[in-house]
């Protein structure tokens, strides 16, 4: 017993421990202690103090301006507003599982283009190519032009076979255009990877294939997923687009209640829908990406 | 007399207009060593990478066992079954802990179970002292303790030629030992190893062959002994007393 513990404080390093059991602070540290809560306090009522003036003068404005009652009452009725609530809900249910599809169908599409680009295969060229030039047009055209041009222009081909589905149609839309964002974030991630990596997992004897799944891809998706995260959630905001096809989600569903009343409340009530989803999104994401730069900062040190 | 492990002749390799390496051939039988020594930038780390196929060769032939490795219609990966290397920097795989770095290749590539690989690791792990480490991650280690890790990870694949390259230079001089006193160990056991190396002392301990290189040559070759000891080239008596000067002999 008396040998483990003896070991465990040799271990690191013995004399500091022994001394930080009878340590007292000095003189000179309690008056440093005194002074520096002393500052703490004073920067608290600062923040405080600041805080109160900038809001309470933002909301005097408002509440003052000649508009305040119409604002309220056609942006916050919240008794309407209540009372649409479940059409918009049912509304933002397609919004997520058109955020579930999208993202899944991002992820591969996005892979098999970011590891086509990354590739030095010589009979992957065309497909570098493709890639590439598939990158580079869907990464140039505003999203809402592809739905545009997907929603309304591949039903007009009249195609056999091809579906008129609206839903659909968004959801390819939308995949199309992220597609080609995730690519890039992915490939960004596999180029990051030092090569040194996959010099040791080849002289190990690993294939291409098996150094890529096993060594370079664990290290890049670890080191994008903060950025993944953030068009996740652009992702979900902009599912709502697809809703100028006619597809019933929380945003067409919003227009339809307030072009019934006039009122706009409505449209509050989908932003409302949408914050409760993305912010704890982004909480989350913040959250990541602390973590991934502690992580770094932890390997630098060791 | 038996085929050496690896036979190299009039081995050439350039970078551009920039010759590495030429007229290079030497071979080292089994169950010794072959160790270079020379200054950085003189071709060794090159000339390990040729013969584990990470850089292509421009001229000459390079024999494993018998076979031409240089062959271009070889399989890269079969060749690299047989060989180990050890690099100056560990490359040891940050998101894996100790053991998934040594089993990943032979689970991988040599089809081993995972209970057997995790067995032949943790065999390697007791030997060389870090079994207690096995489930850390590299990160969590001294340099000298990742240098052992990578040595068991190339090890474990049982490889019938060792290439260790500088594997103690990024190391804090404390650390060099336990590296080299593992290697030392590899040695006994009747590894084939070609090393390079700028520790001229541990040189003399475990080299059948010394090889000194400059610009991309072999000037002289001997026995350890003689060639740190008695040295008879002015390019190696010169070389070996800016190492002397430096501290490292």
């Amino acid at each position: 017993m008396s040998s483990t513990e003896q070991g465990a404080i040799s271990d690191d390093g013995g004399r500091a421990s022994a001394f930080s059991k009878t340590w007292e602070p000095s003189e000179l540290e309690i008056s440093r202690r005194k002074v520096r809560k002393k500052q703490n306090q004073r920067n608290t009522l600062i923040a405080i103090f600041s805080t109160v003036v900038v809001l309470g003068t933002l909301i005097t404005l408002l509440v003052t301006s000649p508009g305040f009652k119409s604002l309220t009452d056609t942006f916050f009725a919240w008794a309407y507003g209540v009372e649409v609530l479940p059409k918009i809900i049912l509304g933002f249910s397609t919004n997520v599982l058109l955020t579930i599809i999208a993202s899944t169908c991002v992820a591969i599409f996005g892979m098999i283009i970011a590891l086509t680009r990354t590739s030095r295969s010589p009979a992957l060229l065309p497909f570098r190519i493709l890639a590439t030039a598939y990158v580079d047009v869907f990464r140039g055209i505003p999203m809402l032009l592809v739905i545009l041009l997907v929603g309304f222009g591949i039903p007009a081909l009249r195609i056999n076979g091809l579906t008129n589905n609206v839903l659909i149609l968004g959801t390819a839309a939308v995949v199309i255009t992220y597609s080609a964002y995730v690519a890039e974030v992915l490939r960004s991630g596999i180029l990051t990877v030092h090569p040194s990596q996959r010099a040791a997992a080849r002289s190990l004897g690993l294939s291409h294939f098996q150094t890529l799944r096993f060594v370079v891809l664990p290290q890049a998706l670890r080191r994008v997923t903060p950025p993944l995260l953030n068009d996740l959630v652009s992702l979900i905001k902009d599912t709502g687009l697809v809703s100028i096809l006619g597809v019933t989600d929380a945003i067409r569903a919003a227009q339809i209640a307030s072009s019934r009343s006039f009122n706009y409340t409505p449209y509050v009530m989908a932003a409302i829908v949408f914050l409760l989803i993305t912010i704890p999104l982004t909480r989350f994401t913040d959250r990541t990406i602390r973590r991934s730069i502690e992580k770094q900062n932890a390997q630098g040190l060791a | 007399m038996s085929i050496p492990v690896l036979e190299i002749s009039n081995l050439r390799k350039s970078f551009g207009d920039e010759v590495v390496l030429q007229n290079i051939s030497f071979s080292v039988p089994v169950h010794t060593a072959t160790v270079f020594i020379g200054a950085s930038g003189s071709g060794k780390s090159t000339l390990l990478r040729c013969i584990n196929l990470l850089d292509s060769v421009d001229d000459g032939v390079i024999k494993i066992d018998g076979e031409d490795i240089t062959d271009p219609s070889i399989k890269s990966d079969q060749v690299r079954r047989k060989l180990g290397m050890v690099f100056q920097a560990f490359n040891l795989f940050p998101h894996m802990t100790v053991r998934q770095n040594i089993t990943l290749a032979p689970i991988q590539v040599h089809g081993l179970s995972k209970d057997e690989a995790n067995s032949r690791a943790d065999e390697l792990l007791i030997r060389f002292g870090l079994m207690e480490k096995a489930d850390q991650y590299p990160d969590r280690l001294s340099g000298g303790q990742q240098q052992r890790v990578a040595i068991i990870r190339s090890i474990a694949l049982r490889p019938r030629l060792l290439l260790l390259d500088e594997i103690t230079s990024a190391l804090d001089p404390v650390l060099v030992n336990e590296v080299l006193s593992t290697v030392r160990d590899l040695k006994n056991d009747g590894m084939t190893m070609v090393l390079a190396t700028h520790e001229m002392g541990f040189a003399k301990q475990v080299a059948d062959e010394v090889c000194y290189l400059e610009a991309g040559q072999i000037v002289e070759r001997g026995s350890a002994q003689q060639m740190i000891e008695t040295p008879q080239d002015q390019r190696t008596i010169d070389f070996l007393k800016r190492v002397h000067e430096a501290g490292r002999l």
